[in-house]
């Protein structure tokens, strides 16, 4: 594969199409603990709505309660934030988008966030298909209460004290692919190159994109035994595809060889490149998609890339039909009828 | 009022009448279609130019059980509950022989002739009729003739009380539409029952239907929908919930009403967003996510909803958003009556959720304070940044009421505290939740503000003027402090009290809610059976303001009368009082809390009992 660029007046070399610096999308210093999964996250966050060339300002950042949940207070620090309550972002995230189609929701959320108090939210919110980005920053265990297993923690890993969990795990993208998400991806907090290239896929992206991000927690759940730690990760990362985007503003031509690499378009015009790697996969089947998690599943692989992306199923917006401008801000003059409508209403009512 | 008439009175040709003063009781099966028969009988009256009044007393199940249906005629225009029954429509097997046992002497029992119900007691006037045989005369299929059978006892009541055949003919026009085909055959059943009635019937009770003038211009509306046409009125935009009795027809109705008056003419698209949250806790979340980015916002929900409610509220008060939230009150606690109402969410929803929290609340007492409280409540929640409660009642929400036509609303609304990109730029150092200007009620910015410096995080966690996480003493102390400084401020924004003081009286009643209308009736009751004459204060909302120190201070005895076991609002009053406990001394209840709504006579034979204790 090689890629041109048709029009070259790439933006100077620090700030991105918008002029602004990567500096500009950084939050404020991050309190958690030294190597965190999560940091890394945040600056791959930083990275990509650089280079994606997102207005800070039309971003919304939510997230529930928990170590990950802190971090959009780490990154576009010009930008709203909303830390709500343990597990239910999602219904805020709703709301908000809901009272402005125009911002960019990234709701940021951690394992027990999402898998276990806020697993009622999240189905319903991927049953809705709402424009979100969604990030898991999965580390199968609960930090900030000192290191408790999640539900998404695998079966047989061991916590540090020597405990060993006996439940299955709650496979985030299965639900997500399974009940409505329309784009679904996991990836390795250690993966940086991979983590940019997802989550610009998914803002380029209109309905639920949910990134599940194996992201280790250095403090408990690090260590031999765990299956959600930085070398575990590292050794056993599998990729999918070899995951490429294109942004809507950049038109380059890729060349690739049928069979060999698949091209996307998503929503806003920008592009995935998917590259076939050991395995032929095609992301836009759904029931191929399930099937590639049931497998990876039964034979503890730790997949990572593209698993599942719709590019047509109706967002919630859409669904409801609601007016191209922000409900919040519509003039009164649009959201109170005239009086005749009330004299109406009065007359059925004699 | 007097109900003396008996069967065998008639003959002496004493003729004793009662006109446009007493109830109507429907006992039915639910499910078995008689609230449109009920509806039509009460409107046929209505147009009689008659004040009247519907409760519909229901069971929480769908089909099978037993279900009564009251309307009340009322020349004085009382639309309170009349706690007895004067006539009585008997279908129900499973009740009949009870329901007519509860009867006063002299009432008036219309039944199903095969129910044989004229040996229970010889003290009433019994009008078998034959229900189920007429009701083969209209129509051959089962189904139908089974609600055709409800049609025809509106046709023998309308004869017996003498309401007129084409008053009930337009009634029924106006329930049925369009449906040519139905307004048909229901007329026919009308008929039936009326022909019944003149030939087979004796009129032996003293009730009597006469056309009055005291409907003209009048609507008849449950207050559910007047809160729905309210709120769409003054710029809903997104509105969330979760089905639960008494609250789901307010969003029902919004839905309905906004589907034709709020959609964009030019686009064809909605002015307005609609979800059905998974619970309630999504429901007020996404109320909050809504009020944060600017919309306003709202959900309606019962007693286990608040309850489920109660973590967001608490982030809600803390972090400063604005949500209206509508409490149909029911019986609690737990699942409680669910279709029985009652003021007892007052303490519980005032301070709902951990901490020190505490919120404004407002208590409608009619369907059109429901149609201005639709407004009110968003201008408070916007100017105070705050969830506000309407705490409405399913007696309010349910029932249909008869009004003045509601006020078109002419004054803008108030969006309250938000800065622009524009005015942002003039503001130096902006903080999130300074208080500029002394009142406790910050500035916000909505997310999308195009300005560099707009960004702000909300969050539930301690937080300092410019929104920053802190665990400081004294950043949390001046938070909470300034949080209760705009309560203070709140007193006089919200709705203040209705006062009604009469010269040389002795006592004083408090009351809110729908509770107001049993004591209106009582007052009169008072005045003119015992020459007891009572001020009236009817509190609209939460905090108080002075009014209501100055009201006790000027009554020897004050009453406060609410629909609860524990006297919630009285528990309140004390608290505020506090400081004067002379004024403590003063204050008793008056309570009525089994599920039915409150009626004068409870309330007067209470006041009495209380007032004239040795009697």
């Amino acid at each position: 594969m090689s890629t041109t660029a048709k029009q070259p007046p790439a933006p100077p070399k620090k700030v991105n199409r918008l002029g602004l610096a990567q500096a500009d999308y950084r939050g404020k210093p991050s309190t958690l603990c030294k190597g965190c999964g999560h940091d890394s996250i945040s600056n791959q966050l930083i990275k990509a709505f650089y280079e994606y060339g997102v207005e800070p300002h039309r971003v919304a950042k939510l997230s529930g309660i928990g170590c990950s949940s802190k971090t959009p207070a780490y990154f576009l620090s010009k930008s709203h934030g909303f830390n709500a309550v343990h597990g239910r972002m999602p219904s805020v995230a709703t709301g908000a988008v809901l009272a402005n189609r125009d911002l960019v929701a990234v709701g940021v959320s951690g394992d027990g966030d999402t898998a276990s108090i806020g697993i009622g939210q999240f189905v319903h919110l991927l049953r809705r298909n709402l424009p979100i980005v969604y990030i898991v920053e999965n580390n199968g265990v609960y930090g900030l209460t000192k290191g408790q297993f999640s539900a998404t923690a695998d079966l047989g890993s061991k916590l540090k004290t020597g405990v060993v969990n006996e439940l299955p795990a709650v496979d985030l993208c299965g639900l997500a692919v399974e009940l409505g998400a329309t784009y679904v991806a996991r990836s390795f907090a250690g993966d940086p190159k991979q983590v940019v290239t997802l989550m610009k896929g998914a803002f380029g992206h209109s309905g639920t994109a949910v990134l599940d991000i194996i992201s280790p927690c250095v403090t408990f759940n690090n260590h031999a035994g765990s299956t959600k730690s930085y070398t575990w990760g590292k050794e056993n990362e599998e990729l999918i595809q070899d995951v490429g985007f294109v942004p809507f503003f950049d038109e380059i031509d890729v060349d690739y060889d049928e069979g060999e690499a698949k091209k996307v378009k998503l929503h806003d015009g920008s592009s995935i490149i998917l590259k076939k790697l050991e395995r032929d996969y095609d992301p836009t089947n759904r029931r191929k998609a399930l099937e590639l998690l049931l497998d990876s599943d039964e034979k503890k692989q730790f997949l990572t890339g593209l698993i599942y992306l719709d590019t047509k199923k109706e967002n919630l917006i859409e669904l409801l039909d609601v007016v191209d401008e922000p409900l919040a801000t519509l003039p009164l003059d649009r959201v109170r009828p005239p009086k005749s409508a009330l004299d109406d209403v009065m007359e059925s009512l004699k | 009022m007097s109900t003396q008439t008996l069967v065998g009175e008639k003959e002496s040709g004493a003729k004793p009448t009662v006109v446009n003063d007493f109830s109507i009781q429907v006992a039915t099966i639910n499910g078995s279609g008689s609230q449109s028969s009920n509806s039509v009988l009460m409107r046929a009256i209505f147009q009689m130019g008659v004040p009247v009044s519907g409760k519909n007393l229901f069971p929480s199940n769908i089909q099978g059980l037993p279900t009564w249906f009251t309307i009340r005629a009322s020349k004085d225009s009382y639309i309170a509950r009349k706690r007895d029954v004067d006539m009585l429509v008997a279908m129900n097997p499973q009740t009949a022989r009870e329901d007519v046992q509860s009867l006063k002497p002299g009432s008036a029992v219309v039944y199903e002739q095969s129910l044989g119900l004229d040996n229970v007691r010889d003290d009433v006037v019994f009008y078998p009729v034959p229900f189920a045989e007429l009701a083969k005369d209209v129509i051959d299929e089962p189904r139908l003739r089974k609600l055709l059978a409800n049609m025809i006892y509106v046709g023998v009541v309308g004869q017996l009380l003498s309401i007129e055949k084409e008053e009930i003919r337009a009634a029924i026009t106006k329930q049925f539409k369009a449906k040519a085909k139905a307004v048909e055959l229901n007329v026919k059943a009308i008929n039936v029952g009326f022909d019944y009635a003149e030939k087979k019937l004796t009129k032996a009770d003293p009730l009597e239907i006469e056309r009055m003038n005291e409907t003209a211009g009048k609507i008849l509306i449950d207050g559910n929908a007047a809160g729905a046409l309210g709120s769409m009125f003054n710029g809903v935009t997104v509105v969330t919930w979760y089905p639960i009795t008494p609250s789901s027809s307010l969003v029902e109705s919004l839905i309905d009403y906004m589907k034709v008056y709020r959609i964009d003419e030019k686009t064809g698209k909605a002015t307005f967003a609609v979800v059905q949250a998974e619970d309630e806790l999504a429901a007020i979340g996404m109320v909050l996510g809504a009020g944060w980015a600017g919309a306003r916002s709202l959900t309606s929900t019962s007693g286990p909803g608040i309850s489920l409610m109660s973590e967001f509220v608490g982030l809600g008060y803390f972090a400063e958003i604005p949500a209206v939230i509508w409490n149909i009150q029911r019986v609690g606690p737990s699942t409680g009556l669910p279709t029985r109402t009652a003021q007892g969410d007052v303490l519980s929803t005032y301070l709902l959720s951990h901490g020190d929290t505490k919120h404004i609340l407002l208590f409608p007492s009619s369907v059109a304070e429901c149609f201005e409280f639709g407004g009110t409540s968003f201008d408070l929640a916007e100017r105070f940044q705050t969830p506000v409660f309407v705490m409405s009642d399913l007696d309010l929400g349910m029932n249909i009421w008869m009004s003045d036509a509601f006020e078109y609303p002419e004054k803008p609304i108030d969006r309250g505290k938000v800065l622009d990109a524009e005015a942002l730029a003039k503001v130096d150092d902006w903080g999130r939740y300074k208080d500029v200007d002394g009142d406790g009620i910050p500035h916000r910015t909505l997310p999308g503000t195009n300005h560099p410096g707009a960004a702000y995080f909300t969050r539930g966690s301690g937080h300092n003027d410019y929104a920053e996480y802190t665990e400081r003493p004294e950043d949390y102390e001046k938070t909470m402090m300034r949080l209760s400084r705009k309560f203070d401020t709140a007193r006089n924004a919200v709705p203040g009290p209705v006062l009604d003081e009469v010269d040389g009286a002795k006592i004083g009643l408090i009351g809110y809610g729908t509770t107001h209308w049993a004591i209106v009736e009582s007052r009169d009751q008072l005045r003119n059976e015992s020459d007891l004459a009572a001020s009236y204060l009817r509190i609209r909302a939460l905090p108080f303001n002075d009014e209501l120190e100055a009201f006790v201070s000027k009554y020897d005895r004050v009453y406060v009368i609410e629909q609860n076991r524990d006297a919630q609002m009285l528990q309140l009053i004390r608290l505020e009082l506090a400081h004067r406990p002379e004024l403590l001394a003063k204050l008793s209840s008056v309570l009525h809390f089994a599920g039915h709504p409150i009626d004068a006579r409870s309330v007067t034979e209470e006041l009495v009992a209380q007032e004239y204790p040795a009697e």
